[in-house]
């Protein structure tokens, strides 16, 4: 794993706007430092992420995606994380069958005062992504291997 | 009057198409007195030298039906499409992939291997011992041409421009009235409809199933049609089932669920303006799940209850090719061919 | 101007700005601001880009508004700190020179790049991302308008126990028209039934009945007794409530309270008021201080209200006030705000079988005490078995029944029953002190002002409390057993009582659950309602204009209740004081042509925005009720549903334009 497969990965991040967006402005605030790689992406609630925004970013170039919200049973819209909780199974569950590692899609509960969990989260993945190899769906390569 | 030419190739097809074709009945009858049918190997013994001797676009419709599988089905494709004036996919494979893009996730390779090696009842006593393989050879000396298994298995359009759909596992009478319709105009008025248009309903197919709907519809526990005998009454979703109507598009009148007592599984493709059903559909699953009971089942419990949805992909893309699969498959063939 | 912007074509002619902040140093710092506001020039749609030293500042704001004039723009994009800090100050400056307040998007390139990242190059590619994924954003903008509805300024308040007594008069006296529905005949609720509240030992009738006969005689207050709140259609300012009245067969304007007719009346049978312990007619007047103050005809025990099956009543009263042929009746209400205090009934003792329990075996629960205590109750004050009516020599009291039993009952504690027993054991200790008096309890649980001190008040008069859960209550003679076991010193108890009295936990009250399918109001695991937020928003509900207060919520005491009662009535109050209500425009739309009324979405809003029309089988959206969470639309098969100006055209774009790999 310490080959660098993938120096320089892109990865969007959707946050809501209520906990994961106020997080990513706390760690600003507290100036903390994480890499530049990830473009954010503000939504009300993490439940107004379609799976179909995952997908389209994987494909059009990204090499992860995240997705953050409230923490359960604290979402501003009461439910709505909850719901990409279920569709995020899902979403990992096809993902896999199309040959894309796991990793690559990550959900994160972040309040909106974990600026450090934020940082943490987004210096994780990338670095993560980096020792992966680039996403098979950016580049050209679906699955190859039976998983099923 | 004046008799148009119609052709009706085939790609990977299964028959059912055809049959469709052939169940028509009298409704055959009035078409046999508009067309000339000048390709339909099911129906008589035409040759494809025919078809290349004809002039370009001198064939009016052509039906092609079945996806694109092997590199024949492609230059099958290509053949018809410059011979013919309208190019019309006609069923779910062509319109979609059907149910051969279930493969989709897996290269020629891996089908191979598990169709003539892997395969749980292929070993020294079943029925292939020798693990023998599709050879272009197949006595010494004798070669011949087999075409080659491609690594996807796609629709139509990824292959040659499509001016029509008409989508269904095969499709149903219904729509063979609106085609006519369409041939019909064509021959008295010169007039077609605009390119893109889908020959099947205007709407989701909910609107037309009407089975009995619950005010909220919530799915507390998931089941596969066998294990339960449905209420034909009562929607299909609201007893646990995963129907696909509520993203397919209309037309069929309700087949599966109304005729069978059988969710949909989506062979007339997308609703109207949805760019994938599946990751639609996948999304208002897991959206209804256990959609009143979230908190008491916590994380974990949700968890647990959206993995008893066995096999996304085979759940949700039954015969629809996601887009994102289209592209990556077509430039990993791009790539490929680049290479030789 | 904003003529021309309603007609012209959404994406092409759309003319943006994009302003880029220094912020000092705090964006300029780690990002090339010059360079970016150049670049931002040739991207789809901006004719303009600017760059300032401080934007936020008087001059920024000035500058930033005689761009927008000269250079004619429909929507700008400010580069710079947190929309939770400018974005509103933006709004209005470009509002004020005509710019729809929704054509404004904030880049947030310093909280979310310049601060976070030191590589300049990195952060100046980084922040033309952002930039360009809101004018991405913009492009598909809508200029809306907030959405206002009417409101309607009477209230209803449905339950008139103590609680919903407090609401109504808070209401009430604040000037709004008040509806007080309650479904028995009287209004007072369970605190008429107590003889007197801890800790101080007030007699309970006393506090009460002043507060009962101010509703009353309240012009603002229109009381709807023996009636059951039906339906409730609407929704937030403009509810519309029917309210289904049972007959009462007794006029209340001509009933004088003479009692002849009761005295007539051939029928007796249990008093509930009375916990059963003591009779009453089949026509009677709940209790003497009853408001409305009217006799009631219990036509389910009435031997027939035909004439030529009894009618005794109706020929002894002088004042023709009994009237046989009323009819059930239904009222519609108009309402803006709805206040739900419903209260609480007791556990059902039967399910638990190790317990014998009922006034023939002397077991009987603390409502039933009180009324035993009760100088106007059937024994007139004095504790007698209800067996024998002999005095008893030990009693037993027993807390936590059917509440802290997480595997069997109730896992809740119903916190009030701690202070309650040790009010009742001081009384009894008070009237009787050479009674023996035992309470075995869990753990004591008084906090409250007084409380503590009260419980150690009843121990100081010597009633003993044993830690221990009684594992079996029987009869046995003319005795009541209990076997227990003291966990403090281990050792086991058989203790003969004469009367035992057990405390069971408050449960919601029975007809809850249909009420909460009437106002869509959540439950909670056990069934009570459930609050909006269980800090924050303590008495509202997820439905807009809708309040609970009370034992309707979880169990708790007098005080609490009152207090929640006004809590309630205020928050009504800030929805009732306001003709109009405004709402923010970012909702949800359907799309009508696209929904097949496939009813996904019908369970997915918290808010109950989402309905169905059954006539034309679509989905519709109450743009008032909707929060903009677009979990709804993003969960549409049929794409159907879509949230205003955060649309999927628009998310997918700035998710391509994020992704695109400069040409080099």
């Amino acid at each position: 794993m310490s080959e660098l497969l993938n120096p320089e990965p892109k990865v969007i991040a959707f946050l809501c706007k209520w906990c994961s967006s106020n997080a990513a402005d706390l760690a600003g605030v507290s100036r903390m430092k994480y890499p530049a790689n990830v473009i954010t992406i503000v939504t009300p609630c993490s439940g107004r992420v379609d799976p179909t925004y995952i997908f389209d970013a994987l494909a059009g170039g990204a090499d992860g995606v995240i997705v953050a919200g409230c923490h359960p049973g604290e979402c501003h819209y009461v439910t709505g994380n909850y719901k990409t909780l279920k569709r995020m199974v899902l979403v990992k569950e096809l993902a896999a069958q199309m040959g894309i590692e796991d990793e690559r899609i990550h959900l994160e509960w972040i309040s909106s005062s974990e600026a450090k969990k934020f940082v943490k989260t987004m210096t994780e993945f990338i670095e993560k992504l980096k020792h992966l190899p680039p996403n098979p769906l950016r580049n050209n390569r679906v699955a190859l291997e039976a998983k099923h | 009057m004046k008799k148009i030419k119609l052709a009706v190739a085939a790609g990977s097809f299964c028959g059912g198409c055809d049959m469709s074709i052939i169940n028509l009945n009298e409704m055959l009858i009035p078409i046999e007195e508009v067309i000339e049918l000048v390709f339909w190997q099911v129906a008589a013994d035409f040759k494809f030298e025919d078809v290349e001797a004809l002039q370009d676009k001198e064939i009016d419709i052509c039906l092609y039906h079945g996806p694109i599988r092997t590199s024949e089905h492609a230059e099958i494709a290509h053949l018809f499409r410059k011979k013919s004036k309208v190019m019309i996919a006609y069923g779910s494979c062509s319109c979609f992939g059907g149910i051969p893009q279930l493969a989709n996730p897996y290269d020629a390779q891996t089908i191979l291997d598990s169709v003539y090696t892997n395969g749980y009842n292929i070993d020294e006593s079943g029925p292939n011992q020798n693990y023998m393989r599709p050879k272009s050879e197949y006595k010494k000396g004798r070669a011949m041409t087999l075409p080659k298994l491609l690594d996807s298995c796609l629709p139509l359009t990824s292959e040659v421009d499509v001016n029509y759909f008409v989508p269904g596992c095969p499709p149903v009478p219904t729509q063979w009235e609106m085609l006519v319709d369409i041939i019909t105009n064509f021959i008295k008025k010169g007039e077609l409809p605009p390119k893109g248009t889908v020959v099947a309903g205007e709407t989701a197919l909910c609107e037309e199933c009407g089975r009995e709907k619950p005010e909220e519809i919530v799915i507390n526990r998931f089941r596969r049609p066998f294990e339960i005998d449905p209420d034909p009454e009562k929607c299909l979703l609201s007893q646990g089932i995963i129907c696909m109507g509520p993203a397919t598009r209309a037309g069929c009148g309700g087949q599966c669920t109304l005729g069978a007592n059988m969710p949909c599984r989506g062979c007339f493709g997308p609703a109207p303006g949805v760019k994938d059903p599946g990751l639609k559909m996948l999304s208002a699953i897991a959206s209804i799940g256990g959609a009143k009971i979230e908190a008491e089942l916590g994380p974990e419990g949700l968890k647990k209850l959206m993995e008893t949805i066995p096999d996304p992909f085979g759940t949700f893309y039954r015969f629809f090719t996601p887009e994102y699969i289209i592209k990556t498959k077509k430039k990993v063939a791009e790539e490929e061919s680049s290479k030789k | 101007m904003s003529q021309k912007k309603k007609t012209r074509e959404p994406e092409e002619a759309k003319r943006l700005g994009v302003f880029v902040c220094h912020c000092g140093k705090n964006i300029a710092a780690t990002v090339d601001v010059e360079n970016i506001a150049k670049e931002a020039t040739n991207l789809h749609g901006v004719v303009h880009a600017a760059e300032s030293h401080y934007l936020c500042s008087e001059p920024g704001q000035k500058a930033l508004q005689d761009d927008i004039k000269y250079h004619r723009l429909d929507g700008i994009i400010c580069a710079c700190c947190s929309p939770t800090l400018h974005e509103e100050t933006f709004r209005k400056a470009a509002a004020d020179v005509g710019i729809n307040k929704y054509e404004v998007e904030i880049a947030n390139i310093r909280e979310k790049c310049s601060w976070v990242h030191s590589d300049k190059e990195k952060a100046t590619v980084k922040a033309m991302k952002i930039i360009e994924t809101k004018v991405e954003k913009a492009l598909l903008n809508e200029a809306l308008t907030p959405i206002s509805v009417d409101v309607n300024r009477n209230a209803m308040v449905v339950g008139a126990g103590i609680t919903g007594i407090q609401a109504a008069l808070d209401l009430a006296n604040s000037g709004y028209h008040v509806y007080l529905v309650e479904q028995s005949p009287t209004i007072g609720g369970h605190m008429a039934q107590l003889t007197s509240t801890f800790p101080t030992l007030d007699c309970s009738q006393c506090i009460l009945s002043p507060k009962m006969s101010e509703i009353a005689h309240h012009d603002n207050v229109e009381l709807i007794t023996n009636a059951k709140l039906t339906s409730v259609t609407g929704f937030v300012g403009n509810f519309k409530a029917q309210i289904t009245k049972k007959p009462k067969f007794v006029i209340e304007e001509l009933c004088n309270l003479c009692d002849d007719c009761v005295e007539v009346c051939p029928v007796i049978v249990p008093n509930e008021f009375e916990g059963g312990l003591g009779p009453r007619k089949a026509i009677y007047l709940p209790f003497p201080q009853a408001v409305p103050s009217a006799y009631i005809l219990d036509i389910e025990n009435c031997l027939g209200i035909h004439p030529l099956v009894c009618s005794k009543c109706r020929d002894a009263c002088e004042q023709k006030a009994i009237n046989y042929d009323m009819k059930e009746e239904i009222v519609e209400l108009n309402v803006g705000a709805i206040v739900i205090a419903t209260g609480y009934d007791l556990y059902d003792i039967s399910k638990i079988s190790e317990y014998d329990f009922g006034p023939e075996v002397d077991v009987i629960d603390g409502l039933q005490f009180e009324r035993l205590l009760n100088s106007a109750g059937p024994t007139g004050g004095a504790v007698l078995r209800p067996s024998d009516h002999k005095k008893p020599e030990t009693v037993v009291f027993v807390q936590c029944v059917g509440s802290r039993d997480p595997e069997h009952h109730m896992a809740y504690c119903s916190k009030i029953c701690c202070t309650y027993t040790g009010k009742h054991a001081l009384l009894l200790k008070d009237q009787e002190p050479e009674t023996e008096v035992y309470v075995f309890y869990i753990d004591i649980r008084a906090a409250g002002r007084g409380y503590e001190e009260f419980i150690d008040r009843a121990q100081e008069m010597g009633v003993i409390y044993i830690r221990g859960k009684p594992s079996k209550i029987f009869r046995e003679g003319d005795k009541t057993i209990i076997w227990a076991a003291n966990t403090l010193t281990g050792e086991r108890l058989e203790v003969e009582a004469d009367l035992v009295v057990l405390a069971p936990a408050m449960i919601p009250s029975f007809d809850t659950k249909i009420l909460s399918g009437v106002t869509k109001c959540n439950l909670d695991e056990y069934g009570f309602f459930k609050e909006a937020h269980v800090k924050l928003k303590p008495v509202e509900s997820l439905v807009q204009g809708l309040f609970v207060a009370g034992t309707a919520l979880s169990p708790k005491d007098i005080p609490e209740c009152v207090a929640q009662g006004s809590a309630a009535a205020s928050k009504a109050m800030a929805l009732l004081s306001k003709p109009q209500l405004y709402h923010d425009p970012i909702v949800a739309i359907v799309n009508e042509k696209a929904c097949s009324g496939c009813k996904v979405c019908q369970s997915l809003c918290p808010y109950g925005a989402i309905s169905f029309d059954s006539v034309k089988n679509i989905s519709v959206v109450k743009e008032i009720l909707c929060q903009g969470c677009g979990t709804c639309a993003s969960a549409c098969p049929s794409l159907a549903l879509t949230l205003k100006n955060q649309t999927d055209k628009q998310i997918e774009n700035m998710i391509r334009i994020a992704l695109k790999t400069e040409a080099k």
